[in-house]
């Protein structure tokens, strides 16, 4: 059989087309609810971290432990009003980095019989997104958790944002004062109020600036609802 | 036929240290450098070539005589862009931590060169079994750089090992030690002189390889 | 002023070659010299520009979720869509060389078809989807500043390996290894425009 021949090579490679489209779509269909649940299941447990709970009790079962411990995923606007009770979870942290953004999501959470709140962030770090969760107790004044993560930081620097020692400093600094957001990353070694300043990472500066940039900004929004 | 006679064995083994991809056929350096910070994503990635190269080889094996010479490339570009479709598939269902950590990477897969280099020069004219040995063997010689590169640049940028400690945290200078890590391990440009040395030690040792000229 | 701080930075932040790795196999093996290092470059600026578009656009309106059709998410066709296009584009650019410039399309070899494969080709593309650049425009310009950056990436270790041709290097260094060296130095000096913003 002629292989060069044009009508060969023309049925060759629409055959070739159809039979890969159709074994991907196959492939991608068949797995796509599995991936969407990861997806999901990932997002449960990024919200669950920020609220220091054990990583063993989030590796036996994350959805158990997230219906355990937030009570509703609430959305607010602006004003720090609730317009809806549900449905916070749907609202991607993507969407968050758009400046105008009119509805927040916020979880209430219950963690050993306190109230809890969990507020999403999204920001840029140097290479791509950051983002995370931060927690803060319902006086609305002292952090509480965060988790942090980001797409593609400098591992071993600007990667070090998703490591306990970076994190566990947050906690029970103050979160604002008045609508002000009061908690920052400043340079490492450069704190000069401890009540409410974390040290950044040292090699990993823009990273750093990042996180904190993100804070203030996602953090404004809940203004209002800190007053209220 | 002997499955594992002499010449397979050779076409297994030349290819993991004196044939290296890396090191002697400069194949793959692209995606090879970029996940070598830790060793982890080095060990996932390095696995995952050398699957889709074994594969890669055998179907394009199995289709060598009927694959028109003109669009050749393209149809090894289809093969191999639809196993690593798959493939990323099946992570970000089954391992989802793992594909997050990979992230473009994955994608990346399809344009190393050591996947069209081994189609081109060897699926192309070889036998089904023998591309499987070929795919596995130039996969695991890839993987094999990945995990040296990867071990260095984890235990002196991190001072960890698939992250478990391995230098004490009381040695450090922030607990009153003596040591500090070497931040610029996890930078990327010792990613390419570790491969240099790589480079220097195999060549070192095998004359043959070196080089007349710069 | 948003594209031209984009711009600077994908050639010099987000260099191709010293953050990314990307294209190192070509890189490596067309360095050799200036003339012919400036051809490739061009050629990789060439089809950088005009893929990240067409794949941006692809991307967006065709692949996207309800794009074409309500309910119908063909995101997983991405990888092969984009590879498709660029393996299409690169054999137009190929069929170009040869016609304009015979003495460019003999010394570049076996290495144009290979354009094809050049990870930064696709990194590109890849990066676009992953970053969600705002129209095509910013993918344009991004497209652009990384082919510009691969460029003045290939032609400067090009030029350093021809002064490095006089110098006397160990011997199982020459040719492979003391390259990775020098890249790997070239990457440390642009590792100081990170952080670098207009």
């Amino acid at each position: 059989m002629n292989t060069n021949s044009n009508s060969y090579t023309i049925i060759y490679a629409s055959v070739m087309v159809i039979i890969v489209a159709f074994l991907l779509a196959f492939v991608s269909s068949s797995l796509k609810e599995r991936q969407e649940s990861n997806v999901k299941l990932d997002k449960m447990k990024q919200i669950l971290t920020s609220l220091n709970i054990s990583e063993d009790e989030l590796k036996q079962d994350a959805e158990a432990a997230y219906t355990k411990y937030v009570k509703a995923d609430q959305i607010i606007d602006l004003n720090g009003n609730v317009v809806a009770e549900n449905g916070g979870f749907e609202i991607s942290s993507k969407s968050l980095n758009d400046e105008e953004v009119s509805q927040v999501p916020l979880y209430v959470c219950s963690v050993n019989g306190e109230t809890k709140y969990v507020a999403p962030l999204y920001g840029a770090g140097l290479w791509g997104p950051i983002w995370g969760y931060i927690s803060f107790n319902s006086d609305k004044k002292t952090v509480y958790g965060t988790y942090f993560s980001h797409e593609g930081e400098t591992p071993g620097l600007g990667a070090e944002i998703t490591t306990e020692s970076f994190r566990a400093p947050f906690q029970g600094k103050q979160l604002q004062e008045g609508g002000d957001v009061k908690i920052s990353v400043v340079k490492n070694g450069k704190v000069t109020d401890s009540s409410c300043q974390v040290d950044g990472i040292s090699g990993g500066t823009i990273t750093s600036k990042g996180v904190d940039a993100m804070l203030q900004k996602c953090l404004k929004r809940y203004a209002n609802f800190f007053n209220k | 036929m002997d499955l594992f006679s002499k010449k397979n064995k050779e076409t297994f083994f030349t290819p993991l240290w004196v044939n290296n991809p890396v090191a002697t056929q400069v194949l793959g350096i692209c995606s090879a450098l970029a996940v070598t910070s830790k060793l982890e994503p080095a060990l996932v990635m390095g696995l995952s070539v050398t699957i889709i190269v074994a594969l890669a080889n055998v179907v394009i094996s199995l289709l060598r005589n009927t694959i028109p010479n003109r669009i050749r490339i393209i149809v090894q570009l289809v093969v191999v862009a639809m196993l690593v479709t798959i493939v990323s598939q099946v992570l970000k269902a089954f391992a989802y931590d793992v594909s997050v950590q990979l992230s473009v990477y994955v994608g990346l897969i399809i344009t190393n060169c050591i996947l069209m280099g081994r189609l081109e020069a060897f699926a192309m004219q070889n036998k089904p079994w023998e591309s499987f040995l070929d795919g596995v063997g130039s996969g695991l010689g890839y993987a094999l750089i990945l995990v040296i590169v990867g071990f260095f640049r984890e235990l002196l940028g991190s001072g960890t090992l698939l992250n478990f400690r391995v230098i004490p945290e009381c040695l450090y200078v922030k607990e009153g030690g003596f040591y500090m890590n070497n931040g610029l391990m996890v930078l990327p440009p010792m990613a390419l002189i570790i491969v240099a040395c790589v480079i220097w030690y195999q060549r070192a040792k095998n004359p043959d390889l070196q080089e007349k000229n710069n | 002023m948003e594209y031209l701080s984009l711009f600077v930075k994908s050639i010099f932040v987000d260099n191709m070659i010293f953050a990314y790795f990307l294209g190192m196999c070509s890189y490596l093996a067309v360095s050799k010299n200036v003339k012919t290092a400036l051809g490739l470059g061009a050629a990789v600026t060439f089809v950088l520009l005009v893929t990240v578009p067409v794949n941006y656009c692809l991307e967006n309106y065709v692949l996207a979720p309800n794009a074409i059709v309500e309910g119908v998410d063909l995101s997983f066709l991405s990888f092969i869509l984009f590879i498709a296009v660029i393996a299409g584009i690169v054999q137009i650019v190929e069929m170009a060389v040869e016609k304009f410039s015979p003495s460019l399309y003999a010394s570049l070899g076996i290495f144009l078809p290979l354009i094809a494969v050049n990870c930064a080709i696709m990194g590109a593309s890849l990066f676009m989807q992953q970053r969600h650049f705002e129209g095509v425009g910013e993918a344009t310009v991004y497209a652009f500043g990384s082919g510009i950056g691969w460029l003045i990436a290939i032609v400067a270790l090009a030029a350093i390996r021809e002064k490095l041709s006089y110098s006397n290097v160990p011997a199982p260094l020459r040719g492979l290894g003391i390259t990775f060296i020098t890249v790997g130095l070239m990457a440390m000096a642009f590792m100081c425009f990170s952080g670098l913003t207009i």
